[in-house]
């Protein structure tokens, strides 16, 4: 996993509510394996009119924005099923290089749970800021679209082309793992003790969480 | 619903706090059946609160394979195979199932799904496939199992894993690197939630369902109303619910943002596990339920946060746009955005109206529908199929309705109770088990423009098929649609 210090890029808004993850990408291409490149059906139905054309008015169409690393949504984004893939289509590379994609932090009020944990297992930095920051933000880049925003994660803050500073709060966890870039599994087999020593108190103290293999039928 | 009948008290800000959470601040104190389960299953605690939380039951569906295919690439392998379960129904056709795997036409759909098989086999995991007898939905057939037992973790890479919680467990949805580092190890690194309760005490009036329950409370508290925060459901109105009742409750805690939904084990919940195949037996499971008697919130345990509401102020529910909180009773109104002061709040409503082809002030009763889809996770149950049939016996569907049983073990009751021939009768589209049109995956979609309602949990853009528009309401209130061709108040329909 790359690690995420210091970003600075392009950021586009995205004025809407409740994005969920059948909006990032659509189920039909979750059947598909990575390799395929989730990053070309990023909004795909929101990006594409019925037609095939590029629908010019999605905010990730518009040339101004191009090359954006950065999103600004709001609340509740990346909310409903728990598909990692809607984080593959958003972080993955994409072979046009006029096409969205590649970003690697997202700024909104709130996301859905799954999706902001899903995220950091990606390198995708969530940051969470006030509705009212967000919407500032959001309007910044309207009104000045193709400016650039930084996002620090050491220093928990996020700067606008104004200079002006938007200080955000991240589990200490969480944080660590981005900075690092660690893979929490290899994490995780370092307190392969604990967890034996767990299973064999849970194995006496709640010996039907466990399931006999004469109860497992095979 | 009058707008006093529910209180909310916020005593944290959900959001970007880094403050050490309830679990760890309240270890002495009073718990809530919330903290005690996470308790009871931290490995290791960092000093924050995260904590490697033991994973006791982990679900797969053929979603897995992304999770497998990550496993393979670090050379990791299935740590607890005797922990892990795996069931065939995102993908599965809903119609010549005896045909296997040949019988998914959609060439990576087919290959997706072969992929779980071989997974499977290649890791000793039990898969509850398409030649099984048991086959089904993953959130249907592990209750029926009894696989969900009071206080137990469960996992599994969907976000309906909260239906779970209807027994006590803590069951939430998790992502494929989750999946892939449970399966790895079996544990995950998990933030202890916010904690909420929701009081909900009186009698469902008639007519009204849990579903309508769980509709209305999303409705007022929003799409993300409970982001971070377990809901643990209670009160008399939860008390008297069947099992199956509380799992189409919990199933939608997510479409409040809930990271999962609890409702505390009773006799209840006891009856319901008592004989199934895997839950325990004997002097186990006298000592099992000695320990579950233990598991509930203590009278003196604090939520983060307190929502309350009547019962008797639910009515029939279906929902009019494009998240599950765009919600309203039956007898209501399209709304109207220019009713909304938020600028973004007013642009998501004509947006929503706009997809779902529906104009301001037009009353409910008026929509007309071309589909209906009675079944999935949240209400394909033998008691949903009970009251859709109800309604539908000795009458026609004007409207192409399916009716998807959540397993075959559902099927087979339904069979046996005649509900089937009663669904035939009517005209409807019998089908076999999956997860079918609630998530636009396999052969059953709505095609553009098609209006369906449905019992199902989401009708986010495009959820059923592109194009598709979904009004989501209960399975006694789709089956009166499906007699109608319109939204229908099935209170009316005597």
């Amino acid at each position: 996993m790359e690690p995420f210090r210091v970003l600075t890029a392009v950021a586009v808004p995205l004025d809407q509510a409740n994005v969920d993850t059948d909006q990032i990408i659509p189920a039909e291409f979750l059947r598909k394996p990575r390799s395929a490149g989730f990053g070309r059906f990023l909004f795909h139905r929101r990006r594409f009119a019925a037609d095939g054309s590029l629908d010019a008015s999605f905010p990730l169409n518009r040339e101004e924005y191009r090359g954006a690393r950065i999103l600004v949504a709001d609340v509740n984004f990346g909310c409903g099923s728990s598909r990692e893939s809607a984080v593959w289509a958003l972080t993955d590379p994409v072979d046009d290089p006029t096409a969205p994609g590649r970003f690697r932090a997202i700024v909104a009020p709130s996301f859905g749970d799954i999706f902001y944990g899903n995220a950091a297992k990606n390198g995708l930095l969530c940051v969470r800021l006030p509705a009212a920051a967000c919407a500032e933000l959001r309007a910044g880049l309207r009104e000045r679209p193709g400016a650039s925003l930084t996002v620090d994660l050491t220093e928990q803050r996020v700067v606008d082309d104004g200079g002006r500073t938007y200080i955000f709060e991240i589990d200490p966890f969480r944080k660590e793992c981005l900075l690092r870039g660690v893979d929490d599994i290899t994490l995780s087999l370092g307190h392969a003790e604990a967890i034996r020593a767990w299973e064999t108190k849970q194995g006496c103290e709640r010996p039907w969480a466990v399931l006999p293999p004469e109860r497992t039928e095979r | 619903m009058k707008a006093s009948a529910m209180k909310t008290s916020v005593k944290a800000e959900p959001n970007g706090s880094s403050e050490a959470r309830s679990p760890r601040a309240t270890r002495q104190e009073a718990q809530t059946l919330f903290q005690k389960i996470w308790n009871a299953h931290a490995v290791v605690t960092r000093p924050e609160g995260t904590a490697l939380l033991y994973i006791d039951r982990h679900l797969l569906h053929e979603g897995s394979r992304h999770a497998f295919d990550l496993l393979r690439q670090n050379g990791r392998q299935v740590q607890r195979p005797e922990l892990t379960f795996a069931f065939a129904d995102h993908l599965v056709p809903t119609r010549g199932q005896a045909r296997g795997l040949a019988g998914i036409e959609n060439e990576e759909a087919r290959v997706m799904a072969g992929a779980q098989v071989d997974n499977c086999a290649g890791s000793k995991v039990r898969l509850y496939g398409l030649d099984d007898p048991r086959q089904g939905i993953v959130h249907v057939v592990a209750p029926e199992l009894g696989l969900t037992l009071p206080g137990l973790t469960v996992v599994c890479g969907d976000s309906h894993t909260s239906t779970h919680g209807a027994f006590g467990a803590l069951a939430f949805g998790i992502g494929s690197s989750e999946v892939s580092h449970v399966l790895a190890t079996q544990t995950l690194w998990q933030r202890p939630s916010h904690t909420m309760r929701v009081d909900v005490k009186g009698r469902l009036p008639l007519g009204t369902t849990p579903k309508d329950l769980i509709l209305a409370i999303i409705g007022r508290i929003g799409a993300d109303g409970a982001t971070e925060h377990v809901i643990e459901f209670s009160g008399s109105t939860i008390r008297a619910l069947s099992m199956e009742e509380r799992m189409s409750v919990c199933n939608m805690s997510i479409e409040a943002g809930a990271r999962a939904g609890l409702v505390a084990p009773d006799d209840t919940t006891f009856e319901y596990l008592a004989g199934r195949r895997y839950s325990p037996r004997g002097v186990e499971w006298d000592r099992a339920v000695a320990n579950w008697r233990d598991l509930p919130s203590a009278d003196d345990a604090t939520f983060d946060r307190e929502v309350s509401l009547e019962a008797s102020d639910v009515a029939p529910m279906v929902t009019w746009g494009t998240s599950p909180e765009d919600v309203l009773p039956i007898t209501g109104r399209v709304p109207d955005p220019a009713g909304t002061d938020d600028a973004t709040r007013r642009a998501r409503l004509v947006r929503a109206l706009e997809y779902m082809g529906v104009t301001p002030g037009t009353a409910l009763t008026d929509i007309s529908v071309d589909r209906v889809f009675i079944g999935s996770c949240t209400n394909g149950r033998i008691s949903d199929l009970r009251a859709a049939a109800a309604v539908l016996r000795g009458r026609r569907v004007t409207v192409r309705a399916m009716v998807v049983p959540g397993s075959r073990e559902v099927s087979r009751q339904a069979e046996a109770e005649g509900l089937a021939q009663v669904f035939r009768d009517a005209g409807c589209d019998w089908r076999e088990p999956g997860c079918s049109m609630c998530l636009g995956m396999n052969d059953d979609l709505l095609a553009a423009g098609e209006r369906c309602i449905s019992t199902s949990n989401r009708n986010f853009e495009g959820r059923q098929g592109k194009g598709g528009r979904t009004h989501l309401a209960s399975a006694p209130m789709a089956a009166a649609a499906a007699v109608t061709g319109r939204l229908t108040d099935v209170r009316t329909l005597g």
